[in-house]
């Protein structure tokens, strides 16, 4: 069994397989699916800026940015 | 075939409209530049200041081709108004865009699932479409492979593969517009069966309403309702109302329809890659990764920031004033000349007081625009300005803003004119507006002339108070910066509409610059910037002139001629509201004669106080100062009185071209005039605090 985890908590090279996502009308968080964030995704974690805020992580191939305050919507299960 | 573009007989002869769609960051503009060389105009769609990119190019059958550049987007439910713009144009909802008759979507090879999301929606309208794929080499680097041909046969249209900065398929493309295009195929859509039912009620409960129209798509009303721009440009205010309720009357139905929509969609890219597209398991070590673990290091990722922007900050600050002096001398031989050519009178007064200079205050910033724009353009096709606002959007987060409001804020150190121009490139209409409004607060290199005169007179005398000096300057800089960010901070919480910004942000694969791209862009703001920003500052500054000659004084004292002008006039009727600043009337006409450009004061002061060359050499001006008393025999130029006028120079807004930039930047006259109120007023409190505050204590 995973534990489940918060992306925002992932360390930098850490990933996993998002599980669960904040639902609803959210104008940031359906932007984050429709960028391919969707449940059952492998996500990574790539690096955290240089003060902290906001992370990168590599998710379907392609690379994006997004303040911790996002990834603390996105549910994770750890390899 | 009846989808096909060719015209058919009947219809009126007309240009084929193609329109080009695609992700951000998929080389969707070199591939329109390269197709249309000079051949292109941009405008502003109208009522909003989403560009507006258009241009003619020529099948490879020499057939004319109107083509329609759309901004990048990633979904058509649109978050911001130029996102609706591609929608709107694609649907066909747009009065001043022909609907296209065909599509040409481009997408990043390298980023295959996420660009085919877009793709898969844009296909699903209908129209005759082909895909390129562009970047092919940034796939390869990655070991990816992907079967050009099964994915052309599966979505039943041409894929074309790219690689536009090396100029790579740019025949195979225009060969493959020659053709007749066709629909793509169409396949069931990706709408999970309850959903796809409540949609066809919500559509039939909108032609009843006469919100859409009789012949509109299951799809139409789908992208309506799932509209997430707070402005909700593009649809009509009587139908906003109707929209929002059909969607929240689908989502007490269908909780969380949306989400699964995106889900759904993803699975059916997954399916359309099914044996198309094979990549390694583990991600290849890139170029980019290589690169990022330079620029983006938790140290050295500042240092190189650090070096990039000062280089910059050089270029545009020092390097651009060479030919900034020539123009200014260019200008100065043309006056000069219409002085010797004609007989004086009104006529020669107002071509080489007025027109002549006004002319010559527009222009004199193109050095500075020229080359801010290069370095943007560099930074941008690079893929470098993603990363800067990487670094910097936890400390432009803290007052509300995001990582993309740095570049515009910090050219504007140098001129607020082209740093207002560079917001464009803050997605966000929520951000990018707090930072226009606070934008000239950043003290620009035209408050320098006036810094300088005000600490010479604040502290005359030798050496030893040089780094008194500084000091001061410094302290000037730093008290405009930190007034940006309270404002910022304020307008933040108090202005805009919009939820917070997020800052999702892609982060694009370093790319060489395709420099004709650069030069393009540089040229095309240059070219916005003199045609827009030239008329407004031309008629203005014709006023000034008039209102600093008329009506005309009998005398020929430079000085008794100006303060009997309305602007004389305007300085003694001003007096009573500066007065508390420690500022006289004289002081005033100064001040009236600054709100044109900030270092038209020093020029000014040496009107009123008829010292010769009061712009080149400042020290006569200094001298005379000094003597100037108030009518109760105090003197008038105070270290505190000094002091109060930097601080309101810091604050105000006095510069016409940035009015008129933020007035084509913000589509109206509402932002400007608002900041200008907001600025002016917070410059007379600060003066104020300053002033009365220092004699409280003894100054």
């Amino acid at each position: 069994m995973t534990a489940d985890k918060l992306l925002s908590d992932l360390a930098a090279g850490a990933g996993g397989v998002i599980r669960d996502m904040l639902a609803g009308h959210d104008e940031n968080i359906t932007r984050l699916r429709e960028l391919g964030l969707v449940p059952g995704t492998k996500i990574r974690v790539v690096r955290r800026a240089p003060m902290g805020d906001p992370i990168e992580v590599s998710v379907r191939g392609s690379r994006l940015a997004m303040r911790r305050s996002e990834a603390r919507q996105i549910h994770i299960s750890a390899e | 075939m009846s989808s096909a573009t060719e015209l058919r007989d009947d219809k009126p002869e007309r240009d084929p409209v193609f329109a080009i769609a695609g992700n951000p960051n998929c080389g969707k503009s070199t591939i329109f530049n390269t197709l249309t060389g000079l051949k292109q105009k941009v405008a502003n769609y109208p009522g909003v200041t989403v560009e507006k990119r258009e241009g003619t190019c020529f099948n490879q059958h020499g057939k004319r081709i109107r083509l329609i550049d759309l901004p990048g987007t990633y979904s058509l439910n649109a978050r911001s108004p130029d996102e609706a713009v591609v929608r709107d144009v694609l649907l066909g909802r747009r009065k001043d865009t022909p609907k296209p008759d065909a599509v040409i979507y481009i997408a990043d090879a390298s980023n295959l699932e996420r660009n085919l999301y877009l793709a898969t929606q844009v296909f699903e309208l209908g129209l005759p479409s082909l895909l390129v794929l562009n970047m092919t080499d940034v796939a390869e680097a990655k070991q990816w492979r992907i079967d050009v041909e099964k994915l052309s046969q599966r979505l039943g249209i041409p894929v074309v593969p790219m690689q536009a900065t090396a100029g790579k398929g740019i025949i195979e493309l225009k060969a493959a517009m020659s053709r007749a295009l066709d629909k793509p195929k169409s396949t069931v859509l990706p709408i999970p069966p309850d959903i796809f039912e409540a949609l066809q009620q919500t559509r039939a409960d909108l032609v009843r309403s006469n919100t859409v129209a009789e012949n509109a798509s299951l799809l139409e009303p789908l992208y309506l309702i799932s509209d997430h721009d707070p402005e909700h440009y593009g649809i009509a205010d009587s139908q906003v109302g109707r929209l929002i309720a059909a969607h929240d009357d689908l989502e007490k139905k269908l909780p969380a329809w949306e989400d699964r929509l995106a889900a759904a969609r993803y699975e059916a890219v997954e399916n359309l890659l099914r044996d198309v597209l094979r990549r390694p398991e583990r991600d290849e070590t890139t170029m980019t990764d290589k690169l990022d673990s330079v620029l983006l290091h938790p140290v050295w990722g500042g240092v190189c920031l650090f070096v990039i922007m000062g280089l910059l900050f050089y270029l545009i600050f020092s390097v651009a004033q060479g030919p900034m002096d020539w123009i200014k001398d260019f200008f100065k031989y043309c006056a000069d000349s219409v002085k010797t050519m004609m007989g004086p009178g009104d006529l020669r007064d107002l071509i080489t007081d007025g027109v002549i200079p006004g002319v010559g205050g527009v222009v004199v910033f193109l050095p500075q625009i020229l080359m801010l724009f290069f370095f943007i353009g560099l930074m941008e096709d690079t893929g470098y300005m993603a990363r800067v606002a990487f670094i910097m959007d936890k400390i432009m987060g803290k007052v509300g803003l995001n990582g993309r409001s740095f570049v515009p804020f910090f050219s504007s150190y140098a001129c607020a004119v082209p740093g207002i121009m560079a917001t464009r490139t803050i997605a966000s209409p929520k951000d990018r507006l707090i930072t226009i409004l606070v934008t000239p607060l950043a003290s620009c290199s035209a408050r320098l002339p006036v810094y300088s005169l005000m600490i010479a007179a604040m502290l005359p005398g030798g050496g030893a108070s040089a780094f008194a000096k500084a000091g001061i300057m410094l302290a000037m800089y730093f008290i405009g910066t930190a007034g940006a960010f309270i404002f910022a901070w304020i307008f933040n919480r108090t202005l805009a509409k919009g939820k917070g910004s997020l800052m999702v942000l892609e982060m694009p694969t370093y790319k060489r610059p395709a420099l004709r791209h650069v030069a393009l862009y540089m040229f095309e703001r240059a070219k916005i910037f003199l045609r827009r920003a030239g008329t407004v500052i031309l008629g203005l500054a014709i006023l000034l002139w008039a209102a600093m000659s008329f009506p005309r004084h009998e005398g020929d004292d430079d000085a008794a001629r100006l303060s009997h002008s309305i602007a004389g006039r305007a300085g003694h009727f001003i007096e009573p509201v500066i007065k508390p600043l420690g500022f006289d009337w004289k002081v005033g006409i100064g001040l009236i004669g600054s709100f044109a450009a900030r270092e038209v004061f020093v020029g000014t002061m040496g009107i009123v106080y008829a010292v010769e060359g009061g712009d080149e050499n400042t020290a006569p001006l200094l001298e005379r100062m000094k003597d100037e008393k108030w009518p109760d025999g105090r003197r008038v130029f105070t270290p505190l009185m000094c002091l109060s006028m930097m601080i309101f120079f810091v604050f105000a807004m006095q510069c016409l071209s940035t009015v008129a930039v933020v007035k084509r930047e913000t589509n109206g006259w509402k932002w400007p005039l608002f900041q200008i109120a907001y600025m002016t007023g917070a410059a007379w409190i600060a003066s104020f605090v300053v002033y009365q505050g220092g004699k409280l204590i003894g100054f």
